[in-house]
């Protein structure tokens, strides 16, 4: 990963506060990510790393704090402003289309690059017939990076679990984003299919200058992959820096190996 | 031989009016995953909205039913500002709560606007036996024909939309799952305007076809209870799936009445459809053509 080129800032997060009643989910929380990047969030569970992600692309609302994206700082984001923004993602506990192929699952993710409108569609002529050919063959072309020709007609539901959390990639990437949120992409994966997995962030990243942030628990794999890496724990900040920092941090020592908090 | 064809063409025929009731279920029912209580309502609605704009304001058939359609379209709207847009992500049960309340509100707005009374409907479809088939010996209606024809062209229309096209798949992503529908840039709210107005339509439809044949009357609301039925037996999420459930249940319902009715007393045509149903839940839940109801754990 030597030639890679890291840009300026993509997106900014400052001090977000989240708290849904009197839980307090995100304590005042800012960091930033860089173009072409890969930037990790890692922490216990509970400590709000699924949260930041849902603030980012606009599920969750926070409120206090700005959401800088490309320039343009927001009090909230919204998910369609967010994905037409380029921001695209995965989801921990997978959200595919279950009764949708593995082909239309993909097509869905380029849902924003199809423009015609609902009247052409309708007939299902025209335009609308170019365009759904000149998108399709953008959807092969991401089967084919990811190695799925095989399921392309399956239904994902019936997919074993290592290859849904692939399609799910592939969804993301179908909208050519420019910053790909990833939230636990190798969970309940055995070391193959991590392997696979990691293999395919790095081309991501590499290939296409993707800008990634992704939430792991492999320690192993998050130190590999990242290039700064922010610790969260209870919902506040702990540590946030390059591998080698966080990973000598007395209190992220700390909260891994369970010391009481006071 | 003649006998047995002319019953079982007649139920096919009123088969179809069923399936063109049970379409709109469908639609509604594979994008946002609500069964909609008030879609018979709707069908009584529109054909009341068409009767009222041609006897009231004198509209000719073509701007009448246009205009029906932008009243539908703005229903459709309105039903997303008012009742959806408030009810996202809650249970499926509760949202099916809301559209019993819509039913309400529907008929008493049709009833408010339009009057109660039977009203007739002429829009020009052709009435009375086919000649053709009349010569035959055979007593087919012309208009049940005609909607047999609509009915087709609707499904195939509305299979190629839901399979190829964007906005098609964005509607099955919406139905199958509402947060990642939203992380790849579909709007919930556009997209259920989109499909209550299509639902709409077909509503119109169907009231048009109802309404030719037994004059719009607030009993036509009823008929949604027999889409029930053919939607078991079609799957829910099955275009075709209405349309053929509705000829299954017509035919079988009328064959039922002739052949079997006479031993056990008559009146089968009532329950037939239920019973059918219920034979369906216990070995097809998910109906002939509705998507395999898949469940990891």
């Amino acid at each position: 990963m030597s030639a890679r080129n890291i840009g300026d800032v993509i997106l900014k997060v400052d001090n977000i506060d989240l708290s849904f009643g009197v839980m307090k989910v995100l304590d005042n929380i800012s960091f930033d990510v860089r173009q072409g990047e890969i930037r990790s969030i890692i922490g216990p569970n509970g400590a709000g790393k699924s949260s930041l992600l849902n603030v980012i692309n606009g599920f969750y609302h926070p409120q206090q704090g700005t959401i800088t994206f490309k320039g343009n700082t927001r009090k909230h984001m919204a998910p369609h402003v967010a994905a037409s923004q380029g921001i695209a993602r995965t989801f921990q506990n997978i959200a595919l289309f279950k009764g949708m192929s593995t082909l239309d699952n993909i097509m869905t993710g380029r849902n924003l690059k199809m423009k015609t409108n609902l009247f052409w569609q309708a007939l299902h002529i025209g335009p609308a017939r170019a365009e759904e050919l000149e998108n399709r063959e953008a959807a092969e072309r991401i089967i084919d990076f990811l190695d799925i020709q095989a399921i392309r007609k399956k239904p994902v539901g019936k997919l074993p679990y290592g290859l849904q959390k692939r399609v799910e990639l592939g969804r993301a990437l179908a909208a050519e984003p420019e910053l790909l949120l990833l939230d636990e992409p190798m969970a309940g994966m055995n070391s193959e299919e991590k392997e696979d997995m990691c293999r395919f962030i790095i081309d991501v990243n590499d290939e296409f200058g993707t800008t990634i942030t992704l939430i792991e628990h492999d320690m192993g794999v998050v130190m590999d992959l990242s290039d700064r890496v922010l610790v969260l724990d209870y919902g506040k900040q702990l540590a946030d820096g390059i591998p080698d920092e966080v990973r000598n941090n007395q209190s992220v020592i700390d909260a891994y190996l369970g010391v009481p908090h006071e | 031989m003649l006998f047995f064809i002319e019953v079982a063409l007649s139920g096919l025929m009123a088969g179809v009016m069923y399936s063109l009731v049970a379409l709109g279920f469908v639609l509604i029912f594979k994008a946002s995953g609500i069964f909609n209580f008030a879609q018979g309502v709707m069908a009584l609605f529109a054909a009341l909205t068409l009767v009222g704009l041609m006897e009231k304001f004198n509209f000719p058939v073509w701007l009448a039913i246009i205009g029906t359609i932008v009243v539908m379209i703005a229903l459709a709207w309105l039903i997303e500002r008012v009742m959806l847009r408030h009810l996202v992500n809650q249970e499926p049960i509760i949202l099916f709560m809301a559209t019993i309340g819509l039913a309400y509100v529907l008929e008493g707005m049709g009833d408010i606007m339009w009057g109660s009374d039977v009203k007739l409907l002429d829009i020009g479809i052709p009435q009375g036996a086919w000649g053709w088939l009349w010569d035959q010996g055979i007593y087919v209606e012309k208009l049940e024909l005609f909607a047999a024809g609509t009915a087709a062209i609707l499904v195939i229309f509305l299979a190629i939309f839901f399979q190829k096209t964007r906005i098609g798949r964005a509607l099955r992503a919406v139905a199958d799952d509402h947060q990642a529908a939203l992380s790849v840039g579909i709007s919930l709210n556009t997209i259920w305007v989109v499909v209550w107005s299509v639902s709409g339509i077909v509503a119109l439809v169907a009231g048009i076809m109802w309404g030719s044949k037994s004059g719009v009357q607030f009993s036509l609301s009823l008929i949604a209870l027999k889409a029930l039925p053919v939607l078991i037996l079609g799957g829910f999420t099955s275009v075709p799936g209405a349309i053929i459930g509705g000829m299954i249940i017509g035919v079988g319902e009328k064959l039922a009445e002739v052949y079997i009715g006479p031993i056990v007393g008559g009146a089968i045509e009532n329950w037939f459809a239920y019973m059918l149903a219920l034979a369906f839940l216990l070995f097809r839940p998910q109906g002939l053509f509705g998507d395999k109801i898949i469940e990891r754990v």
